[in-house]
């Protein structure tokens, strides 16, 4: 465990890490990531227990189950044993595939450390989720998440992340084809606020999301059914075919500096 | 995106390097990409800074931008105060300009503008070199309006702190803070309208309060203040009560607030005729549109630039563009977010002036965080529109007093992710 986060930091993602946020930083994750190693396999061999209800703060942004796709996050079916950032079909963030690369392979004890804390291991991750702080609770979602790996002939089909109609929405909405070079443009006023390739708590990533998630939420928020002032001040005035436009923008942006 | 220039042979970053050696060496722009339309862009704040990112980013390379600052490190003023409150350390407010440089191309000059000369379009450099340009972007921030405060000039600003552009300025403050004696006074003259994130004078008395209530419990602080009212003053006197009961004093104009000098020789203010000697005194002066916005002649009696809305060009002269606080342009508070919105809507104009790219309408929107307490973050913010008179506001929010800790602290960590977006939106 030790030596393979000591080998992250030879990666390019591993050093943009160590030059972004200090030395110090990196030093207490390899502390950390060297006590997991010393843990007792017994602590991860919980029930799956509340896992579904858990997994519940995830799939805003994850599928997982028959016929999962890849949304805001990648898809986490078959996750134990992936390498980091390495399914083809989903664009990482330059962080997560550099970590992959570096040699992290999501196991019940890396999984375990990622959700206590995402950007304690992947620094620069554009996942937004502070953390589930509780360890008998990770065990529980992990041990719930678990029954996705491997063959199994009875895997429940995935739920969808989010819909239309959850916000009373028209779902013509989602097939409204936005300009990018307007987009581009628009996407100004979010690139204030929203660091293109994340690695920020406060305020989540929106780089490389599906069109239909970013379509759905910023209407959600035009509408004031997601709760926000700042976001339901900025989506208020966006016309559809300008929310349209952020979409098709933000799906192929980049990860920034 | 890395450029290299198409005439010279020399590479760009090669080039900063050259300037960074000899801040003279500025014959370069003859020698350096005249077929290209050329834009100089004066300040590299959260204007210039952006508005140059911008204009070189979306135009992958077919504008020549040079970017002059006389600072090889920018410290910003948002944020500041976190670093007067011991929220932040002093590097993490500084930023360099290597990526910009680096990234998208841009020429980094280290030198002061000195002359603007609106005929041959050029600007005259402290070091003795000009830079022709097609545009001009000006967004030099503020300068203090000489003898606003009686008794107050640059020449006492060792001795009495404004810490209102950061750096040497906001350390010196803070080391005077922790100086102070034990029971102290802490004094603060505070601007008259219109100022730099007007918030930022009544978040400085918080994170001043803050650092003042570890270390100094029994200490005092005074507001000096001509203004009858102040941006979130309900949020920031509620806060003061909760975190800093009976530390914080504040005298308004109703009793002489607006009459106040300040004797720096021996520390004294007097409001109003009556003399009180303080330990800190941090005199933030009127303030005014930073000095080659006066030189270039874009400013009016006002001292600020006033600018079309649309554009953000010089009503004085189309071939200028002015920025952030320097503005006249309406509603917009003076802020590092609503420089950063304008200079998008520059860019995007100056880009399409030059190089006839698609032009959309202009949108300007503005946030301000402010921090009172450990993790008890607030904000305001406002959509606005341009019209042919002004940047006008169409509506707004604004945090409420009694809302709760979770919120508060996900305000105030929200702040802190945007501390990081609009850095890197910035300077790549």
């Amino acid at each position: 465990m030790f030596l393979l986060f000591r080998r992250h930091e030879k990666t390019r993602g591993w050093s943009a890490f160590a030059d972004h946020d200090g030395l110090k930083k990196a030093v207490s994750t390899l502390l950390a990531a060297a006590l997991l190693a010393f843990l007792p396999a017994a602590a991860w061999s919980a029930d799956a227990g509340r896992g579904k209800a858990l997994y519940g703060q995830c799939k805003r942004c994850h599928q997982v189950g028959g016929g999962a796709k890849h949304r805001i996050g990648p898809h986490l079916n078959d996750l134990f044993g992936r390498a980091a950032g390495s399914l083809a079909d989903y664009r990482y963030s330059r962080a997560m595939k550099g970590a992959g690369s570096g040699g992290l392979v999501w196991t019940e004890a890396t999984l375990d450390a990622f959700i206590a804390a995402p950007r304690a291991v992947v620094a620069r991750s554009r996942m937004s989720f502070a953390g589930l702080e509780k360890a008998e609770e990770r065990a529980e979602l992990l041990a719930w998440l678990r029954g996705f790996s491997g063959a199994r002939s009875d895997v429940p089909a995935a739920e969808p992340t989010v819909t239309p109609e959850e916000y009373g929405l028209d779902p013509k909405l989602l097939a409204i084809e936005g300009d990018p070079e307007y987009g581009a443009y628009l996407a100004g006023e979010c690139t204030t606020c929203h660091k293109p390739g994340g690695g920020e708590e406060g305020i989540p990533s929106i780089t490389g999301w599906p069109p239909e998630e970013f379509v759905i939420a910023l209407h959600a928020y035009k509408r004031g059914k997601r709760v926000h002032p700042a976001m339901q001040l900025v989506a208020g005035r966006l016309s559809d075919e300008e929310i349209a436009a952020l979409a098709a923008h933000f799906h192929r942006a980049e990860d920034g500096p | 995106m890395k450029q290299r220039n198409d005439t010279g042979g020399l590479s760009r970053r090669r080039f900063l390097a050259a300037t960074a050696a000899t801040s003279t060496a500025l014959a370069a722009p003859a020698v350096l990409g005249q077929a290209r339309p050329r834009v100089v862009v004066v300040g590299g704040g959260a204007g210039g800074a952006t508005a140059a990112r911008y204009i070189a980013k979306d135009s992958k390379g077919a504008v020549d931008v040079t970017l002059v600052d006389p600072s090889r490190a920018y410290y910003s003023c948002f944020f500041s105060n976190l670093y007067l409150g011991g929220f932040r350390d002093f590097a993490s407010i500084g930023h360099t300009y290597g990526a910009l440089a680096a990234n998208h191309g841009i020429n980094v000059v280290h030198d002061w503008a000195v002359a603007v000369d609106r005929e041959k379009r050029t600007v005259g450099l402290a070091g003795g070199g000009s830079l022709g340009y097609d545009r001009l972007v000006l967004s030099p921030g503020i300068d203090f309006r000489p003898g606003s405060v009686p008794g107050w000039d640059l020449a006492q600003q060792n001795r009495m702190p404004h810490a209102y552009k950061a750096g040497s300025q906001t350390q010196l403050l803070k080391a005077q803070v922790a100086a102070m004696r034990q029971g102290g006074v802490y004094c603060m003259v505070a601007p008259p309208n219109p100022f730099r994130c007007p918030p930022g004078p009544y978040e400085r008395i918080s994170m001043v309060a803050h650092a003042l209530k570890q270390s100094n419990p029994k200490a005092k602080i005074l507001i000096v203040d001509p203004k009858a009212k102040f941006s979130k003053q309900g949020l920031f006197e509620d806060g003061w009560q909760r975190h800093y009961p009976g530390m914080v004093e504040r005298v308004g104009p109703d009793f002489g607030g607006d009459k106040v000098e300040v004797r720096p020789a021996s520390m004294e203010v007097v409001v109003d005729g009556e003399a009180t000697k303080v330990d800190v005194c941090n005199v933030i002066p009127a303030q005014q549109a930073g000095r080659i916005a006066a030189i270039a002649g874009v400013t009016d009696k006002s001292g600020w630039a006033p600018v079309v809305p649309h554009t953000m060009q010089s009503r004085a002269d189309a071939n200028i563009h002015v920025l952030g606080d320097a503005s006249l342009q309406g509603d917009m508070p003076k802020s590092g977010f609503s420089a950063n919105s304008q200079a998008k809507v520059c860019a995007m104009a100056v880009r399409g002036a030059l190089t006839g790219s698609k032009v959309f309408p202009a949108r300007f929107s503005n946030t301000c965080w402010s921090l009172i307490g450990t993790d008890d973050g607030v904000k305001v913010g406002a959509a606005y529109k341009a019209t042919d008179a002004k940047i006008a506001k169409t509506s707004g929010f604004i945090s409420k007093t009694g809302e709760d800790a979770e919120l508060r602290k996900a305000t105030y960590k929200e702040s802190i992710g945007w501390y990081a977006a609009i850095s890197a939106d910035m300077f790549g």
